[in-house]
């Protein structure tokens, strides 16, 4: 009965546009300012460099699949570690973050597109050029002989191993610029996002009626510009002392290397909040229309994410507690540690809460959402076993805290953004995805990631240190570090069905309609995919559910909030 | 079909589209905020802790005249706007001129100072920690105003074009905005370098 109601009333169909030469569409695709072909070009951007990241893992685990294996060198794995980290924050889930954010935005506020279309392109191309320019060191980093390559210091590029003495060729100096680069074009987005929730909302929707994506993404937008600027404050400071000669984290001089770690960090850590608080947002939409129930404690949700926002931001040492801090320190950013994972814990009832005696439908993005509930929550308690200080002293550094880490950025953010993909594929598209394999590809990606993530987490318990390049037989490690790798294999396996299943449902999937899911924010209300102007009549709301509101007139949401 | 319900009803939005310039500038001061706290935690750390000569006292002559230009030119960009507003385009292309002209003063006088510290004192960036300091935070803030000053020269020659009309005062108020943070941040490195610091 509702078929009819769900277009906005008075929006036509989008014309349909006349064959153009391929030059001229692609022409459209670069010079474009529309926030959906941005949103599209950001995933496509970063689903492209997850492969390439995807292969750097594969070729780190098949070196450290068994005792004294001599696959790759050791100045060629330690440019590996550094090249997944580097590729898959900046420039794998940052991207893909954006993206989602662009895209969906605007349509869930009503809006026709971003505040600043051209500031949006702008910050794109500067995102993109810097993932080229940081791989284009393979090729352009050549300094001294044997120096060359890739950069090789780390993702968190400790000094004073980025120092010119310790890092010679150019290899550092195009990791500094990648970031710098990006990272300029990050601040670009999240100004636009922040300004885009606060003043092009439709007529109706207040604060309080926004959908959560967009509170989510309104408290990661102000995030990052508070964070990724001291990333850029710090890489002008490690660009001045290579080029100009600068002391900041000359030793020799003086200067201090704990400063840098301080600097990157008061980055790195708000940075996974950066990231998984859109994650968040896309449960917050998926798990309420598959539970086919509002979800539970609004409010609540919306103040426990800004207080996450807050407290993440004063958590950062606690990546140094074997540094050496004052006592005082230490016990201050155990204790804010902790206390992060209050906020979150709330949000977690508050998804359970939403699915409880809902009547849950099992499609693939809600498989996703269900086991990031789960995964999440060992992420966090691993995360808290480490806030414990002598804890920490014993396995920084270690396996565990890899695996406490990919459990989070791959366990909750991943799991999350394959979720975002399958449930707004249709929209994006005009096209379903292939349900079965869909579900496929989520046991196969579920298998794996349980096989490399929870048995990672043993060998660092028995003393296994990250970023070595192999090991010795007999310490017990070798079994353990055998089926991690194999996990590999499945996630692989994941990755590359997924991709199949885009590229096979865009040609052949079945025709979505406007609102295949029978859900309730504005952008089901926009033909699939939306015309260029988004809404023909901008639309006004009155309820959190503006759609449950068209659909049920007789019992609409705006009579109970 | 239930056309009937959606009737527009009081909108309750305290920020319209229009309001999203300021808005977006407010933010950029955010973000470079941040970017000018880690510089100045990065000042104020090494402060004393540079292992040879010379040292902030030795050196650093307070530039007052070129502090007082600078503070000033946000009195006068602000005089400019409201002129703009009263559509008084003469008074407005004067007043901004002459914000122009103290910017460009203080830039002149971060000039001479380098010039003064590079030739006559023997301090640059690699001298020791203070000079790397030093030279990244006030050049940062430099680097700052002759952004600043580049979009004023372009908003001049707009309005030496007769292009600006009281009708763009909204985007050159965003731009005062950006001009009146240049100046609050000089204040804040003034104290950190040349009071605290010294």
């Amino acid at each position: 009965m509702a078929t009819d109601l769900v277009t906005w009333p008075g929006t036509q169909e989008a014309v349909e546009t006349t064959r153009r030469p391929l030059v001229d569409k692609l022409h459209e695709w670069v010079a474009t300012v529309d926030h959906k072909r941005l949103g599209i070009m950001y995933i496509l951007y970063g689903l492209m460099f997850l492969l390439v990241g995807g292969v750097e893992a594969t070729i780190m685990r098949i070196q450290l699949s068994a005792p004294h294996k001599d696959f790759v060198s050791p100045q060629v794995f330690n440019r590996m570690f550094t090249m997944h980290g580097t590729t898959m924050i900046f420039f794998v889930a940052m991207p893909l973050v954006f993206g989602l954010a662009n895209y969906l935005v605007p349509l869930m506020i009503g809006a026709r597109d971003m505040a600043f279309p051209r500031l949006n392109a702008f910050s794109f191309w500067l995102t993109a050029f810097g993932g080229i320019l940081l791989y284009f060191s393979v090729i352009g980093a050549n300094g001294l002989y044997g120096a060359g390559n890739a950069p090789d210091v780390g993702w968190f590029a400790y000094a004073p191993l980025t120092s010119r003495t310790f890092s010679l060729g150019h290899s550092t100096d195009f990791w500094t610029l990648g970031l710098l680069v990006s990272g300029f074009g990050s601040i670009g987005t999240a100004i636009n996002i922040v300004v885009t929730i606060l003043c092009m909302r439709c007529p109706g929707m207040t604060l309080g009626k926004m959908p959560l994506f967009a509170w989510l993404n309104l408290v990661m937008g102000g995030m990052v510009l508070m964070v990724v600027s001291p990333l850029t404050a710090a890489q002008i400071m490690l660009a001045i002392d290579r080029y100009l000669g600068g002391h900041f984290f000359d030793t020799q001089a003086g200067g201090s290397a704990v400063i840098w770690m301080h600097f990157f960090w008061i980055f790195g850590h708000p940075e996974v909040y950066v990231l998984v608080i859109p994650a968040f947002a896309v449960a917050s939409e998926v798990i309420p229309v598959f539970s086919r129930k509002a979800i539970f404690g609004y409010p609540i949700m919306v103040a426990a994410t800004v207080g996450i926002g807050f407290i993440s931001m004063s958590v950062w040492a606690h990546h140094m507690f074997t540094v050496g801090m004052t006592s005082n320190a230490n016990a201050f950013f155990a204790l804010s540690t902790m206390a992060v994972g209050v906020p979150t814990g709330i949000k977690i009832f508050n998804w359970l809460g939403t699915m409880w005696g809902g009547k849950i439908e099992f499609k693939t993005p809600m498989l996703f959402c269900i086991a990031f509930l789960f995964q999440f929550l060992v992420a966090g308690l691993t995360g808290i076993m480490q806030s414990v200080v002598p804890f920490d002293w014993q396995l920084a550094n270690s396996y565990f805290v890899v695996a406490h880490f990919h459990y989070v950025i791959v366990g909750a953010i991943l799991f999350c953004l394959f979720a975002a993909f399958y449930y707004w594929y249709p929209k994006a598209t005009g096209r379903m995805y292939n349900e079965a394999m869909g579900k496929l590809q989520f046991w196969l990606f579920f298998i794996g990631f349980h096989l490399t993530f929870d048995f990672m987490h043993i060998p660092g318990l028995l003393g296994m240190p990250r970023r070595i390049y192999t090991y010795e037989p007999g310490r017990g490690w070798g079994t353990l570090n055998l089926i991690v790798s194999i996990g590999v294999v499945f996630q692989a396996a994941a990755v590359l069905l997924f991709a199949a299943n885009l590229i096979w449902s865009y040609f052949r999937g079945k025709v979505a309609g406007n609102d295949p899911w029978d859900a309730w924010t504005l952008e089901w209300t926009t033909s699939s995919p939306p015309p260029a102007y988004n809404f023909a009549v901008i639309p006004t709301v009155k309820s959190r559910r503006p759609l449950w509101d068209l659909k049920h007139p007789e019992d609409p949401d705006w009579k109970y909030e | 079909m239930s056309v009937a319900t959606v009737t527009a009803f009081e909108p309750e939005l305290r920020w319209g589209p229009s309001a999203r310039g300021r808005l977006g500038m407010y933010y950029l001061i955010v973000a470079e905020a941040a970017i000018f706290s880690i510089f100045v935690v990065a000042y104020l750390f090494y402060l004393g802790k540079s292992l040879t000569g010379p040292t902030p006292q030795q050196v650093l002559r307070v530039p007052v005249f070129f502090t007082i230009c600078l503070l000033s030119s946000s009195v006068t960009i602000h005089l400019a706007v409201r002129f703009l507003r009263k559509a008084r385009t003469g008074a407005f292309t004067a007043w901004w001129l002459l914000t122009l002209v103290l910017g460009a003063t203080f830039l002149a006088g971060t000039a001479l100072e380098w010039r003064h510290l590079i030739y006559e004192e023997g301090l640059t960036i690699q001298t020791n920690l203070f000079g790397t300091t030093y030279y990244s935070l006030v050049g940062l803030h430099a680097f700052h105003v002759l952004m600043g000053l580049l979009a004023l020269s372009i908003v001049f020659i707009f309005a030496l074009l007769r292009k600006v009309t009281s009708e763009h005062a909204e985007r050159v108020d965003t731009l005062a905005l950006y001009w009146h943070f240049v100046d609050t941040v000089w204040v804040v490195v003034f104290l950190v370098v040349y009071v605290i610091g010294r």
